[in-house]
């Protein structure tokens, strides 16, 4: 059988380019097809901006890697008209069980609070997101939209101008040359983007290995998500077991530091340990397997010149709660909007700055969870090693014990306070929707409310008139009964509000009363405009 | 803003520290550092306040470090 990420998806094809007599200048390329590239190239396709991908690849994603996709991400991926497929095929699971030594000590639940379209979290391997994502690409190609991927096309060379980059492109036939105004680094942790810049990468390396193994198997097991702290079959390590589509199920053995790497990658190794974890008697096919080591790093900026980074390229961390393609989503999410506006000429280029401070500000969260997860999974010292066990031992018989166990805290959006995008907030109104806070989906009547948000700057006025129309500003008025829920989230113990939601969604700013000046000055800060 | 206690506030001390270690009585060091580990965890969230949380730990490494 072929597996998915053995078939060339986005085979080489020789392109115009090629037999210019000079560089073709793009308006936007964007290097690198994983989740953050193709998520960026569809953003900024949908929104218009013509755009190309180039990747030295022609595949998807060599094994499962990211398998947790968030509810963020997820209606991300609504917005661009991609989330469903995704949903219907990924694995939502909401418990997840705690073990340490040979027992249960908790489980937990992550079920969010009702009246949110999309769940915490679903499974599913990055190469079925990568897939859908280039399906959709086809989709959107065949209704004329400016994207196109080029497989087997690896930057060779990079040259910084004023206003446009150079772009040397390796090719099975050849290399070529290629100018793109606006440059977007989605190459991956080991960026080499930002190694021919000479850019920095600093941070701190966990001196700790991990087996992961994906295998096939019919399995008894229920859809949750199972975490061991120092289990009888990797003694003095920690292990998680994760369900994904058709049958695949993600294992992740920490291993340590000193080991024999290839030794431990021998099928027959591996066989050895998943059986003395899932039983002598278990059945399975290994589908594929790896032994990594990682990081929390990022760049100092995200932003050189006409060249942006985004993703693992701009920041990289431990893989414990799913914060790396969680984020480098919304580093997507972030950036195309704020693109389109520049090379359309609504926004000066200060607003690519704020990608820069919006996004390192989630790094930083990022960074700062998926250590903390680390440190107490894999305690560098006697007294943490003390501490973590016995914040597991009291954890069993007492529930003030369980908020201390991390063995990751799952992605969650960063709300970006003190954001220069940010406008006036309002007092009284709910904290979770302030200034910088991304939307919070809410039922409708009919339909959901991020489906209403769209994309676009939008003035939402719950029970209150807009009597004007406003330029580059499209108005959603809602009465203030259509739910509970998005009273609770939008209004709470006010009787009316009014947004100015961003092109992704995040609140701009907020008002109880309607004041044209007001609006129209926020939106111009919200592009960076003032 | 609530403080952290320094006047002495335990009733009966010679009780208290009897108590504490013959909590710790015939333990192993490994033992008895698990027992120190959970008895903080347990008093530090009796008292929940970070901001005292935050003092003790201050005094207590200003102890250490003087």
């Amino acid at each position: 059988m072929t597996r998915i990420f053995e078939t060339p998806i986005y085979p080489y094809q020789r392109s115009a380019d090629q037999d210019a007599p000079a560089p073709v200048r793009h308006k936007v390329v964007v290097v690198g097809a994983g989740p953050v590239g193709l998520v960026t190239a569809v953003d900024l396709a949908h929104q218009g901006v013509p755009v190309v991908v180039v990747d030295e690849n022609d595949k998807v994603s060599f094994g499962s890697r990211a398998i947790c996709f968030a509810k963020r991400p997820l209606e991300i991926l609504d917005r661009l008209g991609c989330g469903q497929q995704m949903v219907d095929k990924g694995v939502t699971w909401n418990l997840g069980k705690v073990f340490f030594h040979d027992r249960e000590i908790y489980s937990f639940n992550l079920l969010p609070g009702e009246g949110h379209r999309r769940p915490a979290f679903i499974n599913l391997q990055q190469y079925h997101f990568e897939k859908f994502l280039v399906d959709h690409i086809r989709h959107m190609q065949a209704d004329g939209a400016p994207i196109e991927i080029r497989g087997r096309n690896k930057v060779s060379a990079v040259g910084l101008h004023n206003d446009h980059v150079t772009l040397e492109i390796d090719t099975p036939e050849g290399s070529y040359n290629i100018d793109a105004e606006w440059l977007v680094a989605c190459d991956g942790a080991n960026s080499p983007i930002r190694k021919m810049l000479g850019l920095g990468f600093t941070g701190q390396v966990f001196e700790d290995n991990f087996l992961i193994a994906d295998v096939v198997m019919e399995a008894e097991f229920p859809t949750e998500r199972w975490f061991w702290f120092d289990p009888p079959f990797n003694k003095g390590q920690s292990a998680l077991l994760h369900k994904q589509p058709d049958n695949v199920w993600r294992i992740d053995m920490q291993l340590g530091w000193d080991i024999d790497r290839e030794a431990e990658l021998k099928p027959e190794n591996i066989r050895r340990r998943l059986h003395a974890m899932l039983g002598s008697d278990a059945k399975f096919e290994l589908e594929w397997t790896s032994i990594y080591t990682f990081q929390c790093a990022r760049m100092e900026h995200f932003r050189k010149g006409r060249v942006l980074f985004a993703g693992d390229s701009a920041h990289q961390v431990s893989p414990f709660g799913a914060r790396g393609a969680n984020s480098g989503i919304q580093d997507a999410d972030n950036l195309a909007w704020k693109l389109r506006a520049v090379i359309n000429g609504e926004a000066p280029e200060a607003l690519l700055d704020s990608y820069c401070h919006e996004r390192e500000q989630a790094a930083d969260e990022n960074i700062l969870n998926s250590t903390r997860s680390t440190e107490f999974i894999t305690p560098k010292s006697e007294i943490s090693h003390i501490f973590r066990d016995a914040v597991l031992d009291l954890a069993e018989h007492h529930e003030f014990a369980r908020p201390l166990v991390n063995s990751g805290r799952l992605s969650v959006p960063t709300i970006h306070d003190g954001s220069p995008l940010n406008g006036p907030d309002a007092a009284g109104l709910p904290a979770e929707t302030r200034p910088g806070a991304p939307a919070v989906d809410a039922p409708l009547r009919k339909g959901w409310l991020l489906d209403r948000l769209g994309d676009g700057f939008k003035l939402l006025a719950i029970g209150i008139d807009v009597p004007d129309e406003l330029a580059g500003i499209e108005v959603v008025q809602l009465a203030t009964d259509e739910s509970d829920a998005l009273a609770a989230r939008w209004l709470g113990g006010a009787g009316r509000a009014l947004y100015l939601i961003r092109p992704d969604q995040h609140v701009a700013a907020r008002w109880l009363e309607y004041d044209r000046d007001a609006i129209t000055a926020a939106h111009d800060r919200a592009l960076a405009r003032q | 803003m609530p403080q952290l206690t320094l006047h002495a506030n335990i009733p009966a001390p010679d009780d208290f520290y009897e108590a504490l270690l013959a909590a710790h009585e015939g333990l192993s060091k490994a033992q008895s550092d698990a027992l120190n580990a959970r008895l903080i965890l347990l008093l530090a969230n009796h008292i929940g306040d970070p901001g005292i949380l935050r003092e003790a730990l201050e005094k207590a490494a200003g102890q250490s470090a003087g």
